[in-house]
């Protein structure tokens, strides 16, 4: 009991080394964000592609930067709450000497889930200069319902 | 892995410029990747930058420097709320010092699906001549 309350002086709980180590990094990543005005850590699980996602109250949205990729040429399919978006980026080789090489090519495949069902049958994809944007509507039965207050 | 065909593309931070002066706007301003191609005719630049349409794009030649900018709008609507967002977006900006004279009346620009293609013709003076040596 006495080392007990010695490890948990002052008030913090010492359950794991790394709450600590976060708790840190937390306040690393706050400082940086008020010098330079964004996030410094993005949140990325690492996987091609990177995408933003937003939501309304209607649709997530879902954006991907895939440059001089057709989207007729990216496979994408819904399933209860995930999406899936695979393809691969082909680069025709010109002919000549090459200076620099900097594009990539290969493939890819990633599968974002999301906190609510989505309206499989509503879902739409364009691509536009590059970007893809997916628009997943939310499940109608899982929308936050209003409820009226009725007054005795 | 050497294998072309099974290469999978990994995911990567877009690299942003780290210039000496800051730019006018806010904002990031990233190096997109180039492919760069010589022929006895012409040099092709070609330049990925997604979310950048024909009207947005810069391109400047001034002497041998030649300058890409462009500009890419935020495309999510007014009412959106991020989720996660793992890039940003923002302006594209990179610089080149050609080494051959280009016929600057002839460039050709084509900007399709986020990639820049710009055709930069040498001039005739510039072009290789073939010269025969002749056994002696």
């Amino acid at each position: 009991m006495i080392l007990r309350s010695v490890i948990n002086w002052p008030t913090r709980g010492w359950r794991s080394p790394f709450d600590e180590l976060e708790r840190i990094q937390r306040e690393m990543d706050w400082l940086s964000e008020g010098l330079t005005g964004r996030p410094s850590t993005e949140f990325s699980a690492g996987v091609f592609p990177l995408v933003n996602v937003t939501e309304d109250k209607d649709n997530y949205y879902v954006r991907a930067e895939l440059p001089g990729i057709k989207a007729d040429k990216v496979d994408m399919s819904v399933t209860g709450n995930s999406l899936s978006i695979a393809g691969e980026r082909k680069i025709t080789p010109e002919n000549g000497d090459y200076h620099r090489r900097e594009r990539e090519e290969g493939k890819f495949s990633r599968i974002i889930s999301f906190p609510m069902q989505i309206d499989q049958s509503k879902v739409e994809a364009q691509a536009s200069d590059g970007i893809l944007t997916v628009v997943l509507p939310k499940s109608e039965t899982e929308k936050p319902r209003q409820i009226a207050v009725k007054a005795a | 892995m050497t294998d072309s065909k099974s290469k999978t593309l990994q995911a990567k931070r877009k690299a942003e410029v780290t210039a000496p002066a800051e730019q006018t706007r806010p904002g990031p301003t990233f190096i997109p990747a180039v492919d760069i191609v010589e022929t006895d005719q012409e040099v092709t630049v070609l330049a990925d930058m997604p979310g950048v349409g024909t009207k947005d794009i810069n391109i400047d030649l001034r002497d041998d420097m030649l300058t890409l900018v462009g500009n890419a709008a935020s495309p999510e609507g007014e009412n959106e709320l991020d989720v996660f967002r793992e890039y940003l977006t923002g302006k594209y900006a990179r610089q080149f010092t050609l080494s051959h004279e280009i016929d600057q009346s002839k460039i050709g620009a084509e900007m399709k699906d986020g990639v820049l293609r710009l055709k930069l013709p040498k001039l005739e003076a510039a072009k290789p001549r073939k010269i025969t040596v002749k056994v002696g």
